[in-house]
């Protein structure tokens, strides 16, 4: 059986992890690599590395970031934030990431999704959708651009098509619940489990342990996705994974 | 040394980088003489079976390393690199394989419950309590695969659960094959690629 995923996440801007990481036992809190193998020995399953950047300019530095990590961590890293084009997807997989994440360029050309996935491998295409839920029109409306943008589309819709264009798995962040620590958003998870058969990730929201049990427990998701708790410390990885075992849930 | 057939096969870089990891010397060639002048030759691939297959012959490299297998060079095929050493595989039709283990490759059945590809970490259980690899049993690996092999079990090492039983480890003799991903398997994976070098060191594949 596999095991259901923990996955921490961090920004990085300029080839450094932005905003506060802050373990024990690190020397230099910035450093990708020094966090990242902090990160594989507390048992993560996976990274996901989410470029900040401002400038395309900036963004080679993310490629030398995946190759510096590759060479140190040997567990699966993906990469998001800047990618739209089909050579950006090349020049992060080939730096070393198994996987690209591509969320507000998806929207505004959905056609890349399929671009990636016929050259790549629907395994390697992740995408990530933020998605808030409206009162008003009855459903998860989606945002791009960090949020801030709304768009038309509704989630479950989105999802799907996403799915029929070769996305491998999806990374779907709840906006209503980020940062809250209120717990992730089941009913999100719920629908959406019910419209695709990829794997589903699920952010936002994660606060306790019990947040991890409950999601995993109630909902179709295989991996969780959380910053602050893991970064500072608050839960370690492996905290989690005792909690989801004592509930039966397969960790690894 | 260790030779990486390079047969434009996606990521040979993180496999390379997790060889550098253990102190093993690669090279990534397409050249026969340097393939016979390596102790191990490694055979990594992603993608699609027949292409690969395809890339292999348009290299013409078939033949060189079933001979070099046949005359017991060290081999070891890692996800599809592992598939394409079986004699065939019905993936996009049927294609043949590089024949130097015995069985097929066929598609994880999808209407059993689980998700097809297999991408995640899965469990190993050791079915050969005397194999070199013992250590990965109960540990789990990272795959990311959807075609298994269906092989006799005498060459099967390890396997793992998702809807069928699959086969993660497979050897016969000094031809070893991994589905899962070592290079992607943390601390795990990396003792796997070590007890392979040290077999090769050793010259001793006599205990899967």
């Amino acid at each position: 059986m596999l095991a259901k995923r923990l996955i921490p996440c961090l920004d990085v801007a300029d080839g450094r992890v932005k905003k506060g990481v802050n373990f024990v036992n690190l020397t230099d809190v910035g450093d990708p690599v020094e966090i990242a193998a902090a990160y594989q020995q507390q048992g993560a399953d996976e990274l996901v590395f989410l470029d900040i950047s401002a400038t395309n300019e900036q963004r080679r530095t993310m490629a030398d970031l995946v190759e510096e990590v590759s060479a140190q961590v040997f567990m699966p890293l993906t990469i998001g934030g800047g990618i739209s084009r089909v050579d950006d997807m090349q020049r992060i997989l080939k730096a070393g990431a198994d996987k690209v994440a591509i969320n507000s360029a998806a929207v505004a050309n959905p056609a890349l999704i399929k671009a990636g996935a016929e050259k790549f491998g629907n395994q390697c295409i992740v995408v990530a959708i933020d998605a808030a839920w409206d009162e008003a029109a009855q459903m998860y409306r989606v945002y791009t651009h960090g949020g801030k943008k709304a768009t038309d589309l509704d989630a479950l819709d989105w999802a799907q098509q996403a799915v029929a264009l070769g996305a491998g798995e999806l990374l779907v962040t709840s906006m209503d619940r980020d940062g809250t620590k209120a717990g992730f958003d089941l009913n999100l998870y719920q629908a959406l489990g019910e419209v695709v058969a990829v794997p589903l990730i699920a952010s936002g929201g994660a606060g306790n342990l019990a947040d991890f049990v409950e999601v995993f427990d109630q909902a179709p998701v295989d991996g969780a996705l959380a910053a602050s708790v893991f970064h500072y410390g608050e839960l370690t990885i492996s905290q989690v994974k005792q909690a989801l075992a004592a509930k039966g849930v397969i960790v690894r | 040394m260790f030779a990486i057939v390079d047969y434009d096969t996606g990521n040979t870089r993180n496999l390379k980088k997790a060889f550098d990891y253990l102190d093993v010397a690669t090279v990534l060639t397409a050249d026969p003489a340097e393939l016979a002048a390596a102790d191990a030759v490694i055979l990594p691939g992603v993608g699609a079976f027949a292409a690969a297959m395809a890339a292999l012959n348009e290299r013409q490299l078939v033949p060189v390393v079933q001979r070099l297998a046949r005359d017991g060079k060290p081999m070891l095929g890692i996800c599809l690199g592992m598939q394409l050493l079986f004699k065939s595989s019905n993936e996009y039709g049927d294609h043949v394989g590089l024949g130097l283990l015995k069985g097929r490759v066929t598609a994880l059945p999808a209407d059993l419950g689980v998700k097809v590809p297999q991408m995640g970490w899965n469990q190993n259980v050791l079915q050969q309590p005397a194999s070199a690899f013992k250590a990965i049993d109960q540990n789990y690996t990272y795959f990311v695969h959807s075609y298994y092999a269906v092989c006799p079990t005498d060459e099967i090492v390890a396997t793992v659960q998702h809807g069928v039983t699959v086969p993660s480890i497979v050897q016969r003799d000094n031809v070893v094959g991994m589905q899962f991903h070592p290079e992607k398997s943390g601390q795990v994976g990396l003792q796997q690629l070590a007890t392979f070098k040290d077999m090769v060191s050793a010259n001793d594949f006599s205990s899967n």
